[in-house]
């Protein structure tokens, strides 16, 4: 499984709730250190499956979890696309 | 000495449920690293305890979000931070005279500041009546105004009616802090309705966990000066305090092994319900009145029904100095109780009990019968034993 997409926060305890709500979701989702490339803010972010970015996006705005951006990035290759798709 | 019964719960509870030390011995040998603070394993096991311990406690409290949640080290830091906060501009801080020091000292330092007035609203120890058109009065006064009540005396255990004080307060505009530090864990409370700005508990009376954990609800929307400024993991570019919660008021590293029990506890009480645990304290709280009822020569304090009243009632054993019967619980029958003015000169100026202060007795909902038993007959044999009539005056 490839991840593709990278979701950053501003705090850690968003990032933790985003993993969590998403995998109860059954969205596959884990906690990753966070890239520099995509945010300086926190320690952590969450990885996804790109293909699942709607429902991904979708699931966080109805937990009303803050997040600072969804990103197109592969955690191997690094940013796929340029800057953040949301 | 002959037994091991402790009824000083309102001091903080024993025994805690297995599940907070497992808990946080778990903490200990699994995660351990700094919450928030990293992308490593340790790290991110340490932060997810403390968000889910947060996560638990919104769903057992009623918040709409965790994120309405600040963890702090007792009920004393959360009352500080939010009355500190909430004061800023303020000309008057209405409240009642049942509050704890851990509300009047910070209270009369704003005072003595000569940052605002204080006004001090009678409130019954007894009966818990507080008089409302006075109290809607004082907080509808011109000039901008904070309220703060609250919501069960650590002296009698009475419960004030703080949703109608809060809906006065809230249709002044006048922003509420209730402090929760006895009914928290005891009496179903519901943080996003009853509609305070701030309500303020500890992590280890009512809600089970261990000392040093306490937690502050913010209201949604509700934004004031934290206490602490410093390392939050977050916006480490910044020398700025991040303006989010909880980072911005959760600076330096976190009590995370207490937050882990503590969010065991949250998780134990929500299994377990809160209205049971209300239903067993005014069971015992009964058995204890009904015991201590036809013994001559005490005094018992808090109002006749004890239903609601968390679990606590305080007596004098008339002529003899309460910390005398405090000593004699402890050592002849092993019955440890608080003696004294329990940090609320103001709550014992009202039911008329200072400077002596009374004999406190309070359980949890793991107290038994027996025990209950065996403290109202150790109150009736000092009763009869040591009682002195008062003393004859001698007239020069």
């Amino acid at each position: 499984m490839r991840w593709g997409g990278v979701v950053s926060f501003f705090a850690s305890e968003h990032a933790m709730r985003a993993e969590r709500l998403l995998q109860r979701a059954g969205l596959p989702a884990r906690l990753v250190p966070g890239p520099r490339e995509v945010s300086p803010n926190c320690g952590v972010a969450v990885a996804f499956v790109w293909e699942q970015e709607p429902e991904v996006e979708q699931t966080l705005n109805d937990a009303k979890v803050r997040f600072e951006a969804i990103h197109h990035f592969d955690l191997d290759d690094g940013l796929a696309a340029a800057g953040a798709a949301r | 000495m002959s037994g091991d019964i402790y009824l000083d719960n309102a001091a903080t509870s024993w025994p805690k449920p297995p599940a907070v030390l497992e808990a946080m011995q778990e903490f200990l040998a699994t995660a351990g690293g700094g919450p928030g603070r990293a992308g490593h394993h340790r790290s991110i096991a340490s932060s997810r305890v403390v968000s889910l311990a947060r996560e638990s406690l919104a769903e057992l409290l009623g918040a709409e979000s965790p994120d309405e949640l600040v963890f702090t080290k007792n009920a004393t830091e959360a009352l500080n931070l939010a009355i500190l906060g909430l004061a800023a501009g303020v000309d008057r801080i209405v409240t009642t005279s049942l509050e704890h020091n851990s509300v009047m000292r910070p209270l009369r330092a704003l005072e003595q500041d000569g940052r605002c007035a204080v006004d001090v609203v009678y409130a019954d120890g007894r009966t818990g009546e507080v008089d409302l058109d006075e109290w809607a009065a004082r907080v509808r006064a011109p000039g901008r105004c904070l309220a703060v009540a609250v919501h069960a005396c650590n002296v009698t255990g009475v419960l004030l009616p703080v949703e109608t004080m809060a809906a006065i307060a809230a249709d002044a505009r006048v922003p509420l802090v209730v402090d929760a530090a006895q009914s928290a864990g005891h009496v179903t409370l519901t943080v996003a309705s009853l509609g305070a700005a701030a309500v303020a508990m500890p992590g280890h009376k009512g809600l089970l966990g261990p000392m040093g954990t306490g937690v502050l609800y913010l209201a949604p929307g509700v934004e004031i000066e934290p206490l602490l400024r410093g390392g939050t993991g977050s916006r480490s570019e910044s020398e700025y305090q991040p303006e989010f919660p909880p980072d911005r008021y959760e600076s330096g590293t976190l009590n995370a092994i207490g937050i882990a029990g503590l969010g065991a506890a949250a998780d134990y009480l929500r299994s377990l319900g809160v209205e049971q645990v209300e239903a067993r304290l005014d069971a015992l709280a009964r058995r204890f009145r009904d015991g201590v009822g036809d013994i001559e020569g005490i005094t018992v304090h808090g109002p006749p029904d004890p239903t609601h009243t968390v679990g606590i009632t305080s007596l004098n054993v008339d002529g003899v100095p309460c910390a005398t019967v405090a000593r004699l619980l402890d050592d002849e029958w092993g019955v440890m109780t608080r003696a004294g003015l329990h940090c609320s000169p103001a709550a014992h100026r009202s039911l008329g009990t200072a400077p002596e202060g009374t004999l406190r007795f309070s359980w949890s909902h793991t107290t038994t019968e027996e025990e209950i038993d065996v403290a109202v007959e150790a109150v009736r044999t000092i009763a009869a034993r040591e009682r002195r009539p008062e003393p004859a005056r001698t007239v020069a």
